[in-house]
C-alpha cells in the first residue's frame, strides 16, 4: 500500500484509519514512540517540578531570583537581574528554530540545507551549555551550591543544581543526538533511507522537548 | 490452505528493515542477543522464574523465623553463614529478606516476568504482526532488564548486606546510609537497579504501544482486539506514565544519600547528635512524605501494571475454555480504561496514617472504592462468562478460574482498606499482608501460570505441557495459598503488625504462635510444589508432547494461525486479514470462528484440514 492510498483513505473516512493494516494517526512508529517517550520524560519533569513547588511552598522564606541571578559575564559587579538567564533562553529557542529549518530542509530532501541548519542547532545548543556552564560556575563562587545558600534556604540551591542540571543533561544528550544526526546525514546515511530524514524530525522532537521544559524550569526559577 | 492467502501481505514491505530474513543465525544471535520478540519472550520467562524461585525463597525463610522465632536451625547457619549465626537469623537479614522478596517479586518477576513475556509474546502474534515496532529496543529492554537483575542479585552478597528499608524504601530510613547494615552500599545497589528496570520498563512499553497502535494487520481494528492486547495496552500506558515518577524520586533519594543534599531529610538526630552536611550546616527543609507521594504515584499504578495482563489472559482463556464469548467485551474494555484511568488517582490510599490532611484523604476513599466499579464489572463479566459455559477444565482454564477467586477474596479486603477511618486499625498489621498477597501477588502469579499452561505451545516450539502434574501443582498452590494468607486476616485485625522480626516480647501476640506455624508449613508445602510446575516446564522444553493440530484449544485468535515452530517473522506467507472479534465461540452453530476466515469462506472453513501440523 503506498502511502499516497493512506494519506487519502485517512482523509476519507475516520474509521477506517482504525481499521488495521496502516497506521491511524498517519506517523511512523518511531515518531509515535518518540512522542510516548516524551510524554514519560514530561512526567519526570514534572515530578520535579511539583517536589519543587512542595519544597518551596513548605519553606517559610525563598530566595529572590533577581538578586541570585544578576551577574552578567564581562560586566563586572554591576547587576543586570535575569539578563545573562534571558540571553541563555533566547540561544535555546535560536537553536530550536535552526532545527525546524533543518526539518524544512529534510522535507525537500536538500543534504546542504540540513545540514546547514542541523550545525546552527548543535551550535545553539553548545552555546547553551556553555552559558550554563558559566552560571553554575559563578554560582558556585559566590557560595551557593547544594549543601549551603548565601541568598536563602538550602533548598533552593540544591533543587536549582539538580533541576537545572537534569535539564542540562538533557540538552547534553539532544547536543549529542544532533551531532549524531548531522553526521549521519553527511556521510549521506539518511538521504539513502525509505524515510528519507525523518530522523532529522525526532531528532528534532525531542529537542524542542529540552526546549520546552526549560521553559518551565525558567518559570519556576527565575520568574515565581 | 486457501484462507491464509486472502488479503495483501500490506506489511511485508514495511518490514524489510528488519531482521526476519536473516540467513547467518549462529547460538548467540538467536538466542542472546535476538531481537525476535518471541526469543526475547522466553528470555524474560526463563530469567523471571528464576527470580521467583530466589524472591519466593527469600519468603521461606523469613517465615522460618516468624514460626519458630526461639528454635535455632543449624542448617541456617550452613546456608547463611554470618546472617544465622548459632543457627538464628539476625534481624538485619531477616529485614534484607523482607526488602528483597518484596522487590524481586513485584518487579522482577510480576512485572518483568509476567507483562515482559506476554507482550512480547502475544502483541504480535494477536495483531498479525511480524515483529515488534523496534525490535532493537525490544533487545534493549530485556538486557537493561538483567543488567538491573544482576546489580539486585549482587548485592545480596555484599559484607554489609542487600537493602533493608522495605521495597518501598521510605526515607528518612533509606536516606541515611549510616542508619541500617543493608543503607549503606545494598541501598544505593537497590536505587541503581531500580533505574536500569525503569529504562527497561520505559523500552519495552512503548515498543508495546507503539506497535499496538501502528502495526495491527488488516481488519484488526481496535474493538476486534483479543482482550489481551487490550490489557497490554493499558499496562504500557500506566507503566510509561508512572515509572518516570518513580525514576524523579529515586534521582532525589540517590542526592540525598550520595552527595549530602536534603530533598527528604529535616532536622535528622542520629545517636543524639544532630546531623550535619558537607558545608557544616544542619540538614533541614526536606520532607519525607514527598518521597512517599512520588513512591505511591508509581507505587499504586504498579499493582495494576502487575494484574492487568493477568486479566487480560484470564478474559481470553476464560472466554476460550467456556467456549462461550466473552460477556460484554465493550464493558470489558472501558472497565481496563477506567482502572487505568483512576489507578493514578488513589495513590495517597497509602498514606492515611502518615498525617495527610484528612479531607485529602476522604477525596482519595472516593476515588478508591470508585475503582471497584470496573473492577466489579470485571468480575461480574468472567463469571458470566463461564456462566452456562461448555467447560474444559485445561490446567490454564484452572488458573484462570483460580485467578477470580483470589482476586475476588483479595478485592473485599480492599473495600476495607480503602476506607480511611477502617484504615487506621489496620494500617501495616497482616491484614494488609494477606489483601495485596491475595489480590496483586498470588492472583498475578495465577494469571501467570494460566498463561504458560495456555501458551506454552507457542512458546516452545509448539510442545505441551504434561496435564497431570500440572493438575497436583493447581490443585494444591490454590488450596496452600488460601492456608497461608486466609489466616493473617485474623492475625491483622487484631492488630499484628508487619515487617516485625519477633513478637517475643509482646504477651498480647503469643496466642497466634500455632497460626504462624501452620502459615510457615503452608509456605513451604506451596513452595516446594512448585518445583514440580519448574520441572514440568523444563522438561516439556525439550520432552514435551507436540501438539495433535495447529490450534489445540480451539481458539479464534491469529496465534493459533501460525505453524508449530515459528522462525522469526511468525507467519511463513501473506500475515492473515482479520474478519471479526476474538472471543466468537459457540456462534451461528459454529464451536469457533476464527478471526481470519472471511464470512464468505466460512461455511468452506475445515478445521481438521485447516489447523493439520505442517
Amino acid at each position: 500500500m503506498s502511502s499516497e492510498n493512506i494519506a487519502t483513505t485517512h482523509h476519507q473516512n475516520e474509521e477506517v484509519a482504525w481499521q488495521g493494516g496502516h497506521s491511524p494517526f498517519n506517523v511512523s512508529y518511531g515518531k509515535l514512540m518518540m512522542w510516548y517517550f516524551l510524554l514519560s520524560d514530561a512526567f519526570t519533569f514534572a515530578s520535579l517540578l511539583i517536589s519543587y513547588g512542595a519544597l518551596r511552598f513548605s519553606s517559610p522564606t525563598w530566595a529572590d531570583p533577581n538578586k541570585v541571578f544578576s551577574a552578567f559575564p564581562g560586566m563586572g559587579h554591576r547587576e543586570v537581574p535575569l539578563g545573562f538567564v534571558s540571553l541563555m533562553t533566547f540561544i535555546l529557542i535560536l537553536s530550536s528554530v535552526f532545527v525546524v529549518l533543518a526539518v524544512i530542509e529534510g522535507h525537500r530532501n536538500n543534504k546542504q540545507g540540513v545540514m546547514k541548519w542541523m550545525f546552527g542547532g548543535i551550535l545553539g545548543g553548545a552555546a547553551f551549555l556553555g552559558c550554563q556552564a558559566w552560571e553554575w560556575t559563578h554560582l558556585i563562587h559566590e557560595g551557593m551550591n547544594i549543601w549551603a545558600n548565601p541568598f536563602g534556604p538550602q533548598a533552593f540551591g540544591m533543587l536549582f543544581f539538580l533541576i537545572t542540571g537534569f535539564h542540562g543533561f538533557h540538552v547534553f544528550s539532544g547536543v549529542c543526538l544532533n551531532i549524531w544526526a548531522f553526521v549521519n546525514t553527511a556521510n549521506g546515511e539518511f538521504g539513502s533511507r525509505n524515510n528519507g530524514y525523518e530522523m532529522i524530525e525526532k531528532v528534532g522532537l525531542y529537542w524542542h522537548f529540552v526546549d520546552l521544559v526549560w521553559v518551565f524550569v525558567f518559570l519556576a526559577f527565575y520568574l515565581l | 490452505m486457501a484462507t491464509t492467502e486472502i488479503g495483501l501481505d500490506h506489511h511485508l514491505s514495511n518490514h524489510d528493515d528488519h531482521e526476519h530474513h536473516e540467513h547467518h543465525d549462529n547460538f548467540f544471535t538467536k538466542y542472546v542477543f535476538s531481537q525476535d520478540h518471541k526469543i526475547i519472550a522466553r528470555q524474560f520467562l526463563i530469567t523471571g522464574i528464576i527470580w521467583a524461585i530466589v524472591g519466593v525463597f527469600f519468603s521461606v525463610l523469613f517465615r522460618i523465623q516468624l514460626a519458630w522465632p526461639n528454635e535455632s536451625f543449624p542448617i541456617l547457619e550452613t546456608l547463611l553463614g554470618k546472617w544465622a549465626e548459632g543457627g538464628k537469623m539476625s534481624p538485619d537479614f531477616y529485614y534484607s529478606l523482607v526488602t528483597m522478596h518484596g522487590t524481586i517479586m513485584v518487579f522482577f518477576v510480576l512485572t518483568a516476568g509476567l507483562s515482559g513475556t506476554f507482550s512480547n509474546l502475544l502483541i504480535p502474534l494477536q495483531c498479525g504482526v511480524r515483529d515488534m515496532a523496534s525490535p532493537f529496543i525490544n533487545m534493549l529492554s530485556f538486557w537493561f532488564f538483567l543488567i538491573a537483575g544482576l546489580i539486585m542479585f549482587s548485592s545480596l552478597f555484599l559484607e554489609n548486606g542487600a537493602a533493608s528499608g522495605g521495597w518501598t524504601s521510605y526515607p528518612p530510613l533509606s536516606g541515611l546510609p549510616e542508619a541500617t547494615k543493608g543503607g549503606g552500599m545494598g541501598m544505593t545497589l537497590w536505587l541503581v537497579s531500580m533505574a536500569l528496570f525503569i529504562v527497561s520498563s520505559l523500552m519495552g512499553g512503548l515498543n508495546y504501544i507503539a506497535t499496538i497502535l501502528n502495526m495491527r494487520t488488516k481488519g484488526m481494528t481496535m474493538f476486534r482486539l483479543p482482550l489481551t492486547i487490550w490489557a497490554f495496552f493499558f499496562t504500557a500506558i500506566i507503566g510509561v506514565l508512572s515509572f518516570p515518577v518513580l525514576l524523579a524520586g529515586a534521582i532525589l533519594l540517590i542526592f540525598d544519600r550520595s552527595f549530602g543534599t536534603a530533598f527528604y531529610l529535616s532536622d535528622i538526630f542520629f545517636k543524639g547528635e544532630v546531623l550535619t552536611n558537607h558545608a557544616g550546616q544542619i540538614i533541614e527543609g526536606g520532607s519525607p512524605l514527598l518521597f512517599q507521594h512520588l513512591f505511591w504515584f508509581l507505587g499504586h499504578p504498579e499493582v495494576y501494571i502487575v494484574i492487568l495482563p493477568a486479566m487480560g489472559m484470564v478474559s481470553e482463556i476464560l472466554s476460550t475454555n467456556s467456549r462461550k464469548p466473552i460477556f460484554g467485551y465493550t464493558a470489558m474494555v472501558y472497565s481496563i480504561m477506567a482502572i487505568t484511568v483512576l489507578s493514578f488517582l488513589v495513590w495517597a490510599h497509602h498514606m492515611f496514617v502518615s498525617g495527610l490532611n484528612p479531607f485529602v484523604g476522604s477525596v482519595f476513599v472516593l476515588v478508591t472504592l470508585l475503582i471497584a466499579v470496573p473492577s466489579a464489572v470485571k468480575v461480574f463479566n468472567w463469571i458470566t462468562t463461564v456462566w452456562r459455559g461448555n467447560i474444559r477444565f485445561t490446567p490454564a482454564m484452572l488458573f484462570a478460574i483460580g485467578f477470580v477467586s483470589m482476586f475476588i477474596s483479595g478485592g473485599l479486603t480492599g473495600i476495607f482498606l480503602g476506607n480511611s477511618s477502617l484504615d487506621i486499625p489496620l494500617h501495616d498489621t497482616y491484614f494488609v499482608v494477606a489483601h495485596f498477597h491475595i489480590v496483586m501477588a498470588i492472583a498475578a502469579g495465577f494469571g501467570m501460570f494460566a498463561g504458560i499452561y495456555h501458551w506454552f505451545p507457542k512458546l516452545f516450539n509448539g510442545r505441551m505441557m504434561n496435564e497431570p502434574i500440572a493438575y497436583i501443582h493447581f490443585w494444591i498452590t490454590l488450596i496452600g495459598s488460601y492456608c497461608i494468607f486466609w489466616p493473617m486476616h485474623y492475625l491483622g485485625m487484631t492488630g499484628v503488625p508487619r515487617r516485625y522480626f519477633s513478637f517475643n516480647e509482646f504477651d498480647t501476640f503469643g496466642v497466634y504462635g500455632d497460626l504462624n506455624v501452620f502459615i510457615t508449613v503452608a509456605a513451604i508445602v506451596v513452595f516446594c510444589t512448585q518445583f514440580l510446575f519448574v520441572f514440568n516446564f523444563f522438561y516439556s522444553i525439550f520432552y514435551g508432547r507436540k501438539m495433535k493440530t495447529l490450534n489445540p484449544w480451539k481458539a479464534n485468535t491469529l496465534e493459533w494461525t501460525t505453524p508449530r515452530e515459528l522462525g522469526h517473522g511468525n507467519w511463513p506467507g501473506a500475515i492473515p486479514s482479520v474478519y471479526r472479534g476474538a472471543h466468537e465461540y459457540s456462534k451461528d452453530g459454529r464451536d469457533y470462528t476464527p478471526q481470519h476466515i472471511p464470512d464468505s469462506q466460512l461455511d468452506n472453513y475445515n478445521p481438521i484440514i485447516a489447523e493439520a501440523v505442517k
